[in-house]
């Protein structure tokens, strides 16, 4: 059975960019490991020279014409922003 | 006429096109049994205004003699459709508030055919779920009931399943990545079908899994899956994956005609401890479609047991990276921040608001098995076994199969809540006779077949070749007509 400790759970929650509190760390990765179980089912079946599906339907994907297509919509782009001021997104400082 | 918002799509259009009904009066029956039936939650933006103003251009579109099979019905649509100006947040907090500039592709196609939107119906968050319990607008409720208990619907198109069973619309939109057209059809005594994948733009769905997620009706009848399944099909170049192909008539390939189709019963789904009810009703289906002059012959899917564990590796992963658009920039909620919290601080609580349980539970399932170090064991693995699943599919069709037929659903609906202590591995288990078809791409279509022994409905389903959604509907066609299923829930609410 695959073990996810409370270390790893707090690393993948980071990586997933999810605040979750330290005291639910323990059950989140009891979670984990219970779904990560289930998972280690797929060990069972010999995958030797199978290529993994990277498709759904065979189909060579259509090209179009490298143009533009669409533009001068800014007010729309940002209509739904939390914070949107002088025509950009604003978020908190990135830089110091 | 009384009880306009009971028709069918097939019975309403052809009452609008002899003059005899109004989309307004049918449009207005819909909205009038919407506002009896609060309790059931199926509806969560009605947008009565928006719905009147379409149905008189409707109107007027059919006295001018312009009008295609959906012009004049009226749809509910899934939350997972962006429509312009209205209210679509795939039933999330993240998403409160937005109102996209611009309509999905197949609420559009159906828009511009004349069908009237009412409103947006309830759903699981982000499609993750089979109950419809993990919606931020709360449970929709089943119309149908026992013993005076809440059952689900199923989801995670469960409210769309339930306002087609308690006729609040005459048919509406759902979507489906690993069973949620087609649980929630057979847990309504409703019928769904997944086309195949590509069949319909995927262009302003919200995406859960790029690669398995698809569009499809939720209707009362098999004939109205084909009418409303013609209006949302066809290639959209804004989505790379829909297919260049073109969209038959299907309604007209329902000809009742199946003698000597070959119907395939896959051993595999025989699972340990089904019920005794399932296994009968799937044995009484095939029974049926043998009667009706087709051949009924077993077949073997031998990878059918991994398709589960290859869902909940595959769905998760494409999740994780579909989902990492909301952080709280561009659109949708962003979290209240503390005095000298920086841009991680603004990703990490705004996604930890605005996601429910289930949402982050699979967004950081999906990060762990595409992080470095176990891609190769789950992700690349599960791609492999996805592979071996959909040659099991091709091998049979190869072999001059025309579809498949299986239960829809382990059980009948079950009751709001009763899973909540449960493992989350346990819910999943619901996907379990339909996740396959998505991994495969193919379609499949759940039809009622028969209520059990508390007169819940039961479904089954048929799984077609890839692009032969016409020959399925024909096979689903005989079958609705052989079950005879003409129940309705008893009206409570």
């Amino acid at each position: 059975m695959s073990e996810i400790d409370i270390e790893t759970a707090r690393k993948v929650a980071h990586l997933a960019r999810i605040a979750v509190p330290e005291d639910n760390l323990p059950a989140l990765a009891q979670e984990l490991s219970r779904i990560l179980t289930f998972m280690e089912e797929l060990n069972e079946v010999d995958v030797d020279g199978v290529e993994p599906m990277t498709s759904v339907t065979p189909m060579r994907l259509k090209r179009r014409k490298d143009g533009v297509t669409d533009g001068d919509i800014q007010a729309k782009i940002l209509s739904n922003a939390p914070d949107a001021r002088e025509g950009f997104f604003a978020v908190p400082k990135v830089v110091e | 006429m009384s009880e306009l918002n009971k028709l069918t799509i097939a019975e309403a259009r052809d009452l609008l096109r002899k003059g005899e009904v109004t989309s307004v009066a049918l449009t207005e029956a819909c909205l009038s049994a919407m506002d009896g039936a609060g309790q059931l939650n199926a509806f969560v933006h009605p947008t009565a205004d928006l719905a009147l103003e379409r149905a008189q251009a409707a109107d007027a579109r059919l006295k001018a003699g312009d009008a295609p099979a959906m012009c004049g019905i009226p749809v509910g649509i899934k939350d997972l459709f962006c429509t312009q100006g209205v209210a679509s947040q795939a039933a999330s907090r993240i998403l409160e508030g937005f109102r996209p500039e611009y309509e999905s592709t197949v609420s559009a196609q159906l828009r511009d055919a004349g069908a009237v939107m009412l409103g947006k119906l309830n759903m699981d968050e982000f499609a993750m779920g089979s109950s419809n319990e993990t919606s931020v607008y709360g449970n929709v409720v089943n119309p149908w009931k026992v013993d005076g208990r809440d059952l689900t619907p199923g989801g995670s198109s469960g409210g769309s399943a339930a306002a087609v069973a308690a006729d609040l619309c005459l048919a509406a939109t759902g979507t489906d990545t690993g069973g949620s057209i087609r649980q929630p059809a057979a847990f309504t005594g409703t019928v769904g079908i997944k086309p195949t994948y590509g069949r319909c733009s995927r262009w302003g769905i919200v995406a859960f899994a790029s690669s398995l997620d698809q569009a499809g009706p939720m209707t009362k009848t098999v004939r109205d899956a084909a009418i409303m399944l013609e209006a949302m099909c066809g290639h959209d170049p804004k989505d790379s994956t829909s297919a260049d192909l073109p969209v038959p008539d299907f309604e007209s390939m329902l000809t009742g005609d199946i003698r000597g189709q070959k119907i395939g019963i896959p051993r595999e789904y025989r699972m340990e401890g089904m019920s005794a009810e399932i296994e009968k009703l799937w044995a009484q289906g095939a029974e049926m479609l043998r009667d009706a002059g087709a051949e009924i012959i077993d077949i073997s899917l031998p990878h059918t047991k991994y398709a589960l564990p290859a869902y909940y590796v595959i769905a998760p992963a494409e999740a994780s990276s579909n989902l990492a658009r909301y952080d709280g920039v561009r659109y949708g909620h962003r979290a209240k921040l503390a005095q000298g919290d920086g841009i991680s601080q603004m990703y990490e609580k705004t996604r930890a608001e605005g996601f429910g349980h289930e949402v982050q539970r699979r967004v950081m399932i999906g990060t762990y098995v595409l992080s470095a170090g176990f891609y190769d064991a789950y992700y690349n693995r599960a791609r492999k076994v996805r592979t071996l699943i959909k040659r099991d599919f091709e091998e049979a069709f190869a072999s001059g199969i025309d579809a498949i037929l299986t239960p829809a659903t382990p059980s009948a609906a079950f009751g709001l809540g009763e899973m909540a202590g449960a493992d989350p591995v346990e819910m999943y288990l619901n996907d379990v006779f339909t996740v396959t078809v998505n991994l495969a791409g193919l379609p499949g279509i759940a039809v009622p077949a028969g209520l059990d022994a508390q007169g819940l409905p039961l479904g089954l389903q048929l799984i077609g070749r890839p692009w032969e959604e016409g020959a399925l509907l024909k096979t689903a066609h005989v079958l609705e007509a052989a079950t005879g299923f003409v129940f309705k829930p008893e009206k409570w609410w």
